[in-house]
């Protein structure tokens, strides 16, 4: 299979029997495009010859809605951005606005921030695997899977800020306030309840042949391609080039933990399922040692006491760039003044990676295009913005 | 028997009339508890409880749902061939029907006991297609042809092993009857397993038979034709309410059909292990906990395996089922022909049946799934 044909399936074939084309739509109202999204897919019989991606459909101006926003007050936006993993968005907007202000953040909201992002890491992957084994076909039984790990992670979300999916839980120089008193226990509990579901998903879906066969060997990127398409994250690292941010330009606390960062080989499909298996089952080392870290600084400040009641930033201008969970999450600030960013600008990977979509799906089956696209692990909040 | 002779001396017409009526009213409670029974089964593999409201334990959810069918308006897409488009429901719910009228339930409870019954299910279960092929043309909707042409495609492939698995059973009824002829009547066929199901002689016979039903059916992981994540119900995505429910009733109707025939050719009917001479009740719910366990089966397989790419299907069943039940053909007439013992059927055939079990899960065996995790567990922790 090849990624890019040499040529277009020629309209008149051997026999002499004209065909044509046949465009169809998949979108936006469709079970597999894991929200709003749209690709015109031109199809010959079964072979997929074009696809034209169209995007949009969730806008929501959230950049300029920061922009016309106190710092604080844009909080809950951004969590809407990457909406599987909202902890994840406001550490990115968190960590550009303390940027801009050098506003300093105390130890041990760090390690809580840290916490709570790679367990919405664990939450994002999870409803990967779980849509992916429903793209794949498994009627449902993936996703239902998934589920249990999931809802158990967002009630622990939900007594520590209040709110499951949007927890608007961070805040500059710090977090909203400090974790429930039965903390470590829970979480102990959780991380062993999300090995067992990543046991359970082996079992299920990696442990199938029909699944190997449908994932093995599909659209396979090669590094030098991923980088020219941009594309980061598990996506990128499926490929085998090593490249995540929380090693490589190491930010908060992550220089103390100890993780590996899972690699693939192929870049094709199924490593990039394994790698984000493999980066969830990471995710749950680094909670475990947030977990450690945090039972030594008991009772100690989870917010910045010297931050004024509206937080003025004179001028400033930065980029910080996180590992977010679907690639390199980086937020452009620049602040002239007031209690407003100037501009604030998100390059979201989901949105980079999903560029990458029409030279994968070229040449593959219908079905095939499918399952590309739920590989890419897109979320529509984040390319959308 | 009850239904051995024509009841209460009407005339023949009239009593294949309420023999009709029986059957077809059975169906339709059937179906409607085999779509609670699949909704629950199906609830339980994925750890809920599936409906629970309606009624006691959600009993009455699906006379409910055909309330709500029946009710909804009947939407017809404006570019859709009219006619075309209202014929496709009945042209496939038809075929699959008349396929019932032969089944023997109990000995000689049936419609008719047709001497070709073997035959005669698969003449007319080859027109299901055509109501498929309407369906999706009809529709004036890409993703219903698609749809429509997948299951064109995959019917004619899966057709051939299938009724060539069915011809090895057929071959070797041959050996049992008084005078060397095998018969394709689906009664002495179930009568002649009273010792011993077939499925005993011919496992392979049966694996390719179950594989191709499970195609014919349309029923995971062959569900190509219908894939919700894919073409979003294929054939039948612009139907609603009650010519939905149609489609809805053929499948179900259709798994019915194919569970009783399988339990009636494969694993002895009505008259294993029973008896010929056993009370028609019995032998009635011997044939329905057969039935039952095959449909269960397949319910089971739709929650846990993926769906097959069209080209792999392609692949296994020209390249794999095909060859396989052809060897089983061959295999047979050399063994009936010089009159060698039975227990030799068993055993090429039961080779048979390794190998293709051996060909499904060789990859699987070989991507040692533990070990694949294990595999990146271990090559990230070298590195830091």
């Amino acid at each position: 299979m090849t990624i890019w044909p040499e040529e277009r399936v020629p309209a008149l074939a051997d026999d002499g029997f004209e065909t044509v084309d046949m465009t169809i739509n998949v979108g936006p109202q469709h079970p597999a495009t894991h929200g709003v999204f749209r690709m015109v897919l031109t199809v010959d019989g079964e072979k997929v010859v074009d696809c034209e991606p169209y995007i949009g459909y969730l806008h929501r101006g959230l950049e300029k809605l920061t922009e016309n926003h106190d710092y604080r007050q844009s909080m809950g936006w951004w969590d809407r951005t990457d909406y599987l993993a909202g902890m994840a968005c406001e550490m990115a907007y968190c960590m550009a606005v303390e940027k801009l202000g050098n506003i300093s953040v105390p130890l041990r909201a760090e390690y809580i921030r840290v916490m709570m992002v790679e367990l919405s890491r664990i939450l994002s992957h999870f409803m990967f695997l779980g849509a992916f084994g429903a793209d794949v076909g498994s009627f449902g039984t993936s996703f239902i899977y998934a589920w249990r790990e999931r809802e158990r992670i967002y009630d622990f979300f939900e007594e520590v800020a209040g709110d499951r999916m949007f927890p608007t839980y961070f805040r500059p120089g710090g977090v909203q306030m400090d974790l429930p008193e039965n903390y470590q226990d829970r979480v102990r509990w959780l991380l062993g309840s999300i090995r067992q579901g990543l046991e359970d998903f082996d079992g299920l879906l990696v442990g199938n042949e029909i699944f190997v066969e449908r994932c093995r060997g599909l659209s396979p990127v090669t590094p030098e391609q991923a980088i020219a398409w941009g594309l980061t994250g598990p996506c990128l690292r499926a490929t085998g080039f090593k490249f995540d941010l929380r090693k490589d330009e190491p930010y908060s606390v992550y220089p103390n933990l100890t993780f590996d960062i899972p690699t693939g080989t192929s870049g094709d499909v199924f490593d990039r399922f394994m790698v984000r298996m493999a980066e969830a089952y990471q995710s749950t080392r680094i909670v475990e040692q947030c977990l450690d870290a945090l039972s030594q600084m008991e009772g100690e400040l989870v917010l910045n006491p010297d931050l004024p009641k509206t937080l003025r930033i004179d001028s400033g201008e930065c980029y910080v760039r996180t590992e977010g969970t679907k690639g390199e999450y980086g937020v452009y600030a620049l602040a002239k003044g007031g209690n407003k960013p100037y501009r604030m600008k998100l390059r979201s990977p989901s949105f980079c990676n999903l560029s990458a979509l029409r030279e994968m799906v070229i040449g593959t089956y219908v079905a095939d295009a499918i399952i590309i696209l739920g590989s890419l692990d897109i979320v529509l909040g984040e390319v959308d913005k | 028997m009850l239904f051995a002779d024509p009841l209460f001396d009407l005339p023949a017409w009239l009593d294949a009339v309420i023999r009709i009526v029986i059957v077809v009213l059975a169906m339709t409670v059937i179906v409607v508890y085999s779509t609670y029974g699949e909704r629950k089964l199906v609830a339980r593999f994925q750890q809920r409880l599936g409906p629970m409201r309606t009624g006691p334990w959600g009993l009455w959810q699906g006379f409910a749902d055909a309330i709500k069918l029946v009710g909804k308006e009947d939407l017809r897409p404006k570019n859709a061939d009219r006619w075309v488009f209202e014929l496709a429901p009945y042209a496939t719910f038809i075929p699959v029907l008349l396929t019932l009228m032969v089944l023997p339930f109990a000995e000689n409870w049936g419609v008719r006991n047709l001497a070709l019954g073997v035959f005669f299910v698969f003449a007319i279960l080859g027109l299901n297609i055509v109501g498929i092929l309407m369906a999706g043309l009809g529709s004036g909707n890409k993703y219903a042809l698609l749809g429509a042409v997948r299951a064109a495609a995959q019917m004619i492939s899966y057709e051939i092993p299938l009724v060539v698995s069915l011809l090895c059973v057929v071959m070797i009824t041959g050996a049992d009857t008084p005078n060397g002829v095998g018969t394709l009547n689906l009664n002495t066929i179930a009568a002649l397993q009273e010792d011993r199901p077939y499925i005993v002689l011919q496992p392979l016979a049966f694996l390719i038979f179950f594989t191709a039903m499970l195609s014919e059916l349309h029923r995971a992981p062959f569900d190509i034709p219908v894939a919700e994540s894919e073409i979003v119900g294929g054939y039948f995505v612009e139907y609603s309410g009650i010519r939905w429910s149609m489609f809805q009733l053929t499948e179900y109707a259709s798994m019915w059909g194919f569970a009783v025939f399988g339990s009636v050719v494969f694993l002895g009917g009505w008259a294993w292990p029973f008896g010929v001479d056993s009370h028609w009740a019995v032998q009635l719910a011997t044939t329905f906990t057969k039935a039952l366990a095959i449909v269960i089966v397949i319910i089971w397989i739709r929650t846990t395996v993926p769906r097959l790419r069209i080209d792999q299907l392609m692949n296994f069943s020209w390249k794999v089922l095909l060859e396989l039940s052809f060897l089983q053909l061959v295999a047979n007439g050399i063994i009936l022909y010089y009159g060698w013992p039975q227990e030799l059927l068993a055993l090429t055939s039961a080779v048979g049946a390794a190998f293709l079990i051996f060909l499904i899960i060789r990859h699987a065996s070989a991507r040692s799934t533990k070990g694949l995790l294990g595999t990146y567990r271990t090559l990230g922790a070298s590195s830091s």
